[in-house]
């Protein structure tokens, strides 16, 4: 069953809302309240963010859960071991995202094969570009009929985005600016402007947009000329100021 | 056999260019105008003028008389520690400013560790009237004041970084963050043999100047171009990579190279990454690297604030998997052993990274009639602190 193309066929006229959250952030067993809560609050799927010393494409918010969640002794076999009854909680897309460092050392075929037998959708693995993807791990990927989301970014030239969009599967994953990620009041008119042209493109992929997406003049603006926006840091931040996950939650849908 | 980077960025499995996709781009355009760019002859002449008349090559390569006598053997010092600015990080910094103005960048940023790069970079900033910015783990900048001082005093912005460990590799994370924020207008100037293709092969084309030299040098002293070893030490490995380039296919010449192996490698005060790392990816580059189990970075400890990096060169990682380089492991008091026996012998006094190559001298075995070329990387001006601290009471 495929998940990811369930929710972009059944919500064609609503925006998609998918949110990230760090396993073992708050605390060391909070993974499976987390996305219990974020799918009782009605978000439409997840990001797992599977904690890694180095995340060198996250702002500070996204670290600092990382750091946290390793120093709560949080490990990828922890993370399995979390997950096994999560299609009990949820049916909703559930996507992990880390590095590839970690992903190697789990080893990638382990990886993936874990990934299966928790009901897991597809990956999100930022410094994995497009050509190793393609050479080494591609095969992989679809042996286990696994998703794999690329990135795009507003310096990616018209024909990569191409050759991504070829290669990337479940959606493809539109990086808001050049930036790491973390909260942005708004999005200004040339975001839009590259939002349109990739909208315009009709790729074979849907598209979602991440970074900086916090509030409801984010979202809306990240809505207009995509299926839908990503959330990280803001619900971070939120699990970090609220006393539950489920008023974070609250808060969260709230600004929305 | 080919020991230098191949058409897809690899020394054999190591090597790559895995970054974000905010920053393919930028390493594309890198990669395909470096090699044009730096073989032009205007770029030629321009980096061959400001490495002789402002970074003061070539430097002297000496026959050290007296430790010769110790060693037993005919050995030579590459004093790489008489440039300006007091180390080798100035070949790689002027080349890869100059190289970022035919790019068109018009911002610099950099990381540092124990500061010798910062400076450097911050030096050629100033030359070149650029905007720089370093990135210095806040741990780093509370233990090197002085270059901190240095840095600040050429203008630069050192940036103190607060996450992770605060050290050299975030440090870098922080550098590749800013780079990624500010892809079309700034250049990333990388101070070793690490990082995304082409930095690897970029730093170590401009740090092989060392190894040219030393082949000249060498004819006229000796007769012959090449010595029967090569010795230097390793953090991401610039300073080796310069050494070794022009030898690299030439299996005559041994290579020995000396990481930090801080308290030894059997303890986890080490830096050891050749004989302790595992397959992995850091800062853009498969390589070897010290990490846990699952993944995780591991700090690495030495005392010497320049070779406590986790990750090796790509080049290195492959050298030592071919069995090309011999890899020592040398204590911190092997080195400072090393340090204190230069200064009385020859009257100069080394950096603790210099002083784990000439370690070696005192680890393996040599013929008499070997010829010995051991590059002395830096100056010991920055480590006094440390080796007075070390030495208390001695002298």
């Amino acid at each position: 069953m495929d998940r990811i193309k369930r929710l972009f066929d059944s919500k064609k006229n609503e925006k998609i809302l998918s949110v990230y959250f760090t396993a073992g952030f708050p605390k060391k067993d909070s993974t499976v309240d987390v996305i219990k809560a974020l799918s009782d609050g009605g978000v439409d799927m997840i990001e797992i963010g599977i904690p890694f010393s180095d995340p060198m494409a996250d702002g500070p918010v996204i670290q600092q859960s990382s750091q946290k969640a390793l120093d709560n002794g949080m490990t990828q076999n922890l993370l399995f071991e979390q997950l096994k009854d999560i299609r009990k909680v949820t049916d909703i897309p559930l996507i992990l995202m880390g590095y590839i460092n970690t992903a190697m050392q789990f080893g990638f075929e382990n990886l993936c094969k874990k990934a299966v037998e928790v009901g897991i959708d597809g990956f999100i693995i930022p410094d994995i570009p497009l050509e190793e993807y393609s050479s080494q791990y591609k095969p992989i990927v679809e042996k286990y009929g696994l998703k794999f989301i690329l990135l795009i970014t507003p310096e990616t030239p018209e024909e990569r985005i191409r050759k991504i969009d070829s290669a990337s599967s479940g959606f493809i994953y539109m990086v808001s600016s050049a930036s790491t990620t973390g909260a942005q009041n708004s999005f200004s008119e040339d975001k839009q402007r590259y939002f349109k042209k990739i909208a315009d493109m009709n790729l074979k992929n849907p598209t979602l947009v991440g970074f900086g997406v916090s509030n409801k003049a984010t979202f809306d603006a990240a809505c207009e000329h995509s299926r839908g926006a990503i959330i990280g840091s803001a619900f971070i931040r939120a699990l970090e100021e609220q006393p539950t996950v489920q008023d974070a939650v609250k808060s969260l849908i709230s600004k929305l | 056999m080919n020991y230098n980077v191949n058409e897809q960025g690899y020394y054999g499995e190591f090597g790559g260019a895995y970054v974000p996709e905010i920053l393919q781009k930028n390493v594309k355009e890198l990669r395909e105008n470096y090699l044009k760019i730096m073989q032009s002859p205007d770029f030629i002449a321009e980096i061959d003028q400001l490495l002789h008349d402002y970074a003061g090559r070539p430097t002297p390569l000496y026959f050290a008389k007296r430790l010769s006598e110790e060693v037993g053997a005919k050995v030579y010092l590459k004093r790489e520690d008489l440039c300006h600015t007091g180390a080798h990080k100035i070949n790689n910094a002027l080349g890869q400013i100059l190289l970022a103005r035919r790019m068109g960048k018009t911002r610099i940023v950099a990381e540092t560790g124990a500061g010798q790069h910062g400076v450097a970079t911050a030096t050629v900033c100033a030359l070149m009237n650029m905007e720089c910015v370093v990135y210095m783990g806040e741990t780093d900048v509370n233990r090197q004041f002085l270059n901190v001082q240095r840095m600040k005093m050429l203008g630069a912005k050192v940036v103190p970084v607060i996450s992770g460990n605060k050290t050299l590799k975030d440090a870098t994370n922080e550098a590749i963050r800013d780079w990624c924020c500010n892809p079309q207008n700034t250049f990333y100037i990388i101070g070793s043999v690490v990082g995304p293709h082409p930095y690897p092969d970029i730093v170590a084309k401009f740090q092989s100047v060392i190894s040219e030299e030393i082949k000249k040098q060498l004819k006229e002293k000796e007769g012959r171009e090449n010595p029967d070893y090569l010795i230097a030490c390793v953090g991401g490995g610039s300073n080796a990579a310069g050494t070794f380039y022009h030898y690299l296919q030439n299996e005559e010449v041994k290579l020995y190279e000396a990481e930090a192996a801080g308290l030894g490698i059997d303890t986890d005060m080490t830096a050891a990454t050749i004989h302790l790392g595992k397959e992995g990816v850091l800062h853009g580059s498969r390589t070897l690297i010290m990490q846990t189990p699952d993944g995780q970075i591991v700090e690495p400890y030495s005392i010497s604030a320049g070779l406590d990096y986790p990750g090796i060169g790509p080049m290195h990682a492959n050298l030592a998997r071919m069995g090309r380089a011999k890899v020592f492991a040398i204590t911190d008091k092997q080195a400072m052993d090393a340090a204190l026996r230069l200064t009385r012998l020859e009257g100069i006094i080394p950096a603790i990274e210099s002083s784990h190559a000439l370690a070696i001298l005192a680890e393996a075995k040599f013929k008499p009639s070997d010829v010995i070329v051991v590059t002395v990387s830096g100056r010991g001006d920055k480590d006094m602190n440390t080796y007075s601290k070390y030495f208390e009471g001695q002298f």
